[in-house]
């Protein structure tokens, strides 16, 4: 596949799927028009275009990624040809696909829209894809009857055309078109059934959360294009908004330093906001308000890991402007470090199956960020992964249990338990993807999350490695209590058989499944439990395979040849030299040179991020660090999950089963106890904080000020000068007026009527009025900008 | 002395339309008589196809004779007769808010006077006077339907949709 | 002659204009007024299509001029509707988006 001529330079591969990866948020984004104009009239209702879409999708995403590892194997077997005497040289660089087209220009910028094709963004897209298709399959049964099917589908699918488009955005703006696109959508999927109050209060909150970061994402996104537009033009040809541009720019030793930190902490506000992370996270776990497969969507796989995406894209930016090189601590591994423990912790007083799940994918997510804030880049895509399958099936297996087994309730404590007997599949599926969650040995999340915990170490970030653990001790405990809970002991509630009526369950959070409407389950209902049918549990036995063997795709402890995901995914931090590679000609050829650095080099660190590249040369990615795989810090890990998993089990048997005196009740007795029960069951008050004390103590005095402003001030002028208007009216009209013949008849009457017109209350809805204000703000606009320029 | 080498003839020309158009547009907007604001408007809008030729745009100038001062003028009149039976004085043409007008509109003045005699100043709009030439229809129409094809194309889809919303909005049923 | 003569001409019918939008209340005087800031836009634009010795302004001003046609279609049409369901054209009355 490689042939490279005697410069040294290799031709990497290219192929149909790479070149027209674009393809693949495209066919969603038409077949959510399709839903909408022609759906009701489908006979399936417009669901079989959307699985059909992402089919396609999945298909598309699996052949590029398919070159992509050709195009990956050409460079580097090509590189290790062209270098005889490097010995000990920076990763080679593959050049991803980038093509892209002007949709507006203006003034001579031009933005585009296209395509930006490397492993990073084909893991994302075949993970997207490969979920969202099966989430659609497993819909088809699990809404089956409702009474918005269609734009439920249309919603999905518009869903995964937008976090298709947002990974393979090659500059800013299209990655905002794709991130916008998923606010919109997430708020008409979570408040799917908005008749409930619950559900619509849950949108919106969850719509206004996200808001609240995605300021910051449209600063940061402003504060980089002014910053670096001017070098990307000079140097690379193109504009501040494109993506490896900024990288680049950020690696190129002659960016600002402090735009660098301030454009990486506003992106980053706006993946806290996104990803649910420590002081915005309340939204997620209420987002759970939606209809299953859309929590399984949304919530676990696509949409909250759009945040970690954005920092794993725009590395080199969070990497220098937070300075992740260094070992003290910074923004991002802060905020994830505390995400991590305050989500776990709550997870433990949850009634609710999804919301345990809620906070445990909060919990991950701070995994991921903790992981990227180390400069563990690779560990934590690799989690972003591995923990969308186990995550997605865990969901999926929730939906199962209230779909067939606890008659849509969604509550552990009253509605479920001894499950395992009923429902062996979807206990099976449950609990190997709680073994991989909890980072049990040979399944998915102990290759990814141990690898996390272990390179934080190993860059030096020492506490929160201690973090990394206690995390991992939490997951297991509450991941076996919500198993126990729902799938063993004594079966109550609607598990055991009775019927409360569903719509009356107390708490109304717990019952929003309950609006499926059930006209092909109410029949088999009264048999009480039982397994869910094929279009569930296959999706459930397809994700549970992924969950246990995903983590095998890059396995450390098994040597070099195992570690798929580093050779594929992660960018090389070679010096990359400007010239053909931005034009992104069709033909994608790809400029890969030996280093031209000094003999001593070698010695000294050479790559990416290290040193500045020289004149002509670009950097891409910053050199990272791979902790060595040592089975004893494996051990540890193991052990304490082991610990976790045992403890917590033991503890649930004794409270729940065997209703054990001195556990019961132990909340209720003990002071510090109690408290600590209180003030997680109030999610840290974090809620209150925000309705009680900032909106009351901002926006309430805001509002007051204006309306006491509007009531005295305004109305006062206006009231005033058409006081003073009548005087002058009344001067005018007796003084000045008499050459009209019979103005003083008219006069009087003019005034008269102006006397009326001044002492009438002079309030809006004249359109007069609303002209002067616009006319004079813009005066007003014009005159600044006039002292501001001089 | 800048006066010296400017156009004479053009100038004195230009300062009597000006003036007539700037008395004809204050009397658009204070007159209390709306058949006699129509007639006001006919004189800011010949005066204005006149600077058009002073500036050597012959078409537009045409244009504006033929569509302004021809067609829309009529539709005012119309317009007029359609909506009021009585054509005369009014007393209360104007707003209770009128004066709200002046400071908006001097404000606005003040800042364009002051941007514009800042940024041009004595700028002289053609360097000779052989300059100045007419410019060809032809021309124009090769502007028109050559790279400002587009805009032309939604200009007559928003005129045939001001056409048929017209008749919508005015027929009697 | 000097640029900065018919961009003030333009200026100072541009401010007559909007002070007519604002005082007037008779709906025809207000269209009235709008056509008085249209022709001052006009004679900017050409005044540039001089200065820049190209003929997109001529362009534009024919553009400008077939919109206010259009316009004012409109808009008359508007008024006679009002006042066929009111019998008054009197924009004071019409504070329906009175808050």
């Amino acid at each position: 596949m490689s042939d490279h001529d005697m410069t040294g330079m290799v031709v990497a591969s290219s192929g149909w799927f790479l070149e027209h990866a674009w393809l693949i948020p495209v066919i969603p984004a038409i077949a959510f028009v399709l839903i909408i104009f022609f759906g009701k009239k489908m006979p399936m209702k417009g669901s079989e275009l959307g699985v059909l879409s992402m089919l396609s999708s999945l298909v598309l995403s699996g052949g590029a990624a398919w070159q992509w590892i050709q195009r990956v194997n050409s460079v580097v077997d090509g590189a290790h040809e062209a270098v005889v005497e490097g010995a000990h040289h920076a990763a080679p660089y593959v050049q991803p696909v980038i093509h892209e087209w002007t949709w507006w220009q203006s003034g001579g910028f031009h933005f585009g829209i296209g395509q930006h094709i490397d492993g990073l963004a084909l893991t994302l897209l075949v993970v997207v894809a490969f979920i969202s298709s099966l989430v659609q399959i497993y819909s088809l049964e699990y809404l089956r009857g409702d009474r918005r099917y269609t734009h439920f589908f249309a919603a999905l699918t518009l869903f995964s055309a937008g976090m298709l488009c947002m990974v393979l955005a090659p500059n800013m703006v299209q990655l905002i078109l794709g991130w916008e696109i998923m606010g919109l959508c997430s708020f008409m999927l979570i408040g799917h059934w908005w008749e409930e109050e619950a559900n619509s209060r849950a949108a919106l909150k969850a719509f206004f959360t996200v808001r609240v970061g995605d300021m910051g994402l449209l600063i940061g996104t402003a504060i980089l294009f002014f910053s670096a537009n001017n070098w990307t033009q000079k140097n690379l040809g193109v504009s501040g908004f494109n993506i490896s541009g900024l990288s680049a720019w950020a690696m190129s030793g002659e960016a600002s330093h402090s735009a660098l930190t301030w454009g990486a902490v506003a992106l980053f506000v706006a993946c806290i906001g996104k990803s649910g992370q420590f002081p915005l996270h309340t939204w997620l776990p209420d987002a759970m308000a939606g209809p299953t497969p859309v929590s399984s969507l949304l919530h676990s796989s696509t949409m909250v890991v759009a945040g970690v995406f954005l920092v794993a894209r725009l590395y080199p930016v969070f990497w220098e402007g937070m300075k992740i090189g260094d070992t003290n601590i910074n923004f991002i591994v802060l905020i994830g470090g505390i995400t991590i423990v305050v989500a776990a912790l709550l997870a433990f007083v949850q009634h609710d199956i999804k919301k345990v799940l809620a906070y445990s994918t909060v919990s991950q997510l701070g995994y991921m960020m903790m992981g990227l804030g180390a400069g563990a880049w690779l560990p934590a895509v690799f989690h972003i992964f591995t923990h969308a399958f186990f995550k997605a099936c865990l969901f999926l297996s929730a939906g199962s249990v209230s779909h067939s087994g606890s008659h849509h309730s969604f509550d552990m404590k009253k509605d479920m338990g001894g499950l395992a007997k009923k429902m062996p599949i979807t206990a099976t599926t449950w609990i190997i993807s709680t073994l991989a969650l909890a980072g049990v040995f040979p399944l998915a999340g102990f290759f990814s999350k141990d690898e996390i915990i272990d390179n934080v170490g190993h860059n030096g970030y020492n506490a929160f490695m201690i973090v990394g653990l206690t995390g991992a001790f939490l997951t297991a405990a509450y991941m076996t209590r919500a198993t126990y809970l729902t799938f063993f002991g004594e079966a109550r509630g609607a598990a055991a058989g009775i019927h409360h009526d569903a719509h009356a369950v107390v708490d109304t959070h717990t019952s929003h499944d309950t609006h499926v409407a059930v006209d092909s389950h109410d029949a088999h209902a009264d048999q009480g439990p039982h397994e869910s049918p094929k279009l569930i549990t296959v999706p459930l036995m397809i994700l549970a395979a992924l969950a246990l063997t995903a983590g095998l795709s890059n396995a450390t402890p098994f040597g070099e040849s195992w570690e798929r995901f580093k050779k594929y995914v992660e960018p090389g931090s070679e010096y990359v030299m400007v010239g053909a590679e931005m034009g992104a000609t069709s033909d994608a050829k790809v400029v890969v040179t030996t280093p031209n650095m000094p003999s001593e080099a070698a010695v000294v660190e050479e790559g990416c991020a290290v040193v500045a590249p020289e004149a002509g040369m670009v950097c891409y990615f910053p050199t990272i660090h791979h902790a060595p795989f040592k089975w004893s810090k494996a051990a540890l890990s193991l052990i304490i999950v082991a610990l976790g998993l045992v403890s917590s089990w033991l503890f649930c048997v004794q409270y729940y089963t065997r209703r054990n005196r001195r556990l019961i009740g132990l909340t209720e007795r003990n002071k510090v106890l109690r408290s600590g029960y209180t003030f997680l069951w109030n999610k840290y008050y974090l809620d209150e904080l925000y309705e009680k004390v900032i909106v009351h103590s901002i926006a309430h005095p805001i509002a007051k000020a204006v309306y006491w402003v509007n009531q005295n001030i305004l109305d006062g002028i206006v009231n005033g000068a058409g006081k003073v208007s009548r005087r002058v009216a009344g001067w005018v009209y007796r003084n000045i007026d008499q050459r009209v013949v019979d103005g003083a008849v008219n006069g009087s009457g003019a005034a008269a009527r102006g006397t009326g017109g001044a002492l009438r209350p002079v309030q809006s809805g004249k359109v007069n009025q609303y002209g002067a204000l616009l006319f004079s703000a813009a005066a007003i606009g014009a005159l600044i900008l006039v002292i501001i320029n001089t | 002395m800048i006066a010296a080498d400017l156009l004479v003839a053009q100038n004195v020309g230009f300062g009597i339309i000006s003036l007539l158009m700037i008395i004809g547009a204050v009397r658009v907007v204070t007159v209390s008589n709306v058949v006699h604001a129509a007639l006001w408007l006919v004189i800011v809008l010949s005066g204005a196809a006149a600077q058009y030729l002073l500036l050597s745009a012959e078409f537009v100038a045409i244009t504006q004779v033929l569509v302004y001062v021809g067609a829309v003028m009529v539709l005012f009149l119309f317009g007029t007769m359609l909506t009021r039976a009585r054509i005369g004085a009014e007393s209360d043409l104007n707003n209770k808010n009128w004066f709200l007008g002046i400071p908006v509109a001097l404000l606005m003045l003040g800042v364009m006077s002051y941007v514009i005699i800042d940024g041009f100043g004595s700028e002289r709009l053609i360097k000779n006077s052989g300059d100045m030439q007419p410019i060809p229809v032809q021309v124009i129409s090769d502007d028109i339907f050559g790279p400002y094809l587009l805009p032309f194309w939604a200009l007559s889809f928003v005129l045939l949709v001001a056409v048929i919303g017209a008749i919508v909005l005015a027929r009697k049923d | 002659m000097l640029t900065t003569q018919f961009l003030l001409l333009g200026a100072v019918l541009f401010c007559i204009g909007v002070y007519g939008v604002l005082a007037r209340k008779n709906a025809v005087m207000v269209l009235m007024s709008i056509e008085l800031i249209l022709n001052s836009v006009n004679i900017n634009l050409l005044a540039f299509s001089v200065r820049h010795g190209s003929v997109d302004g001529n362009t534009f001003a024919l553009y400008v001029i077939a919109i206010a046609a259009a316009e004012v279609g409109v808009g008359l049409a508007m008024v006679l509707l009002i006042y066929r369901n009111r019998r008054t054209i009197a924009l004071d009355d019409l504070s329906e988006m009175k808050g």
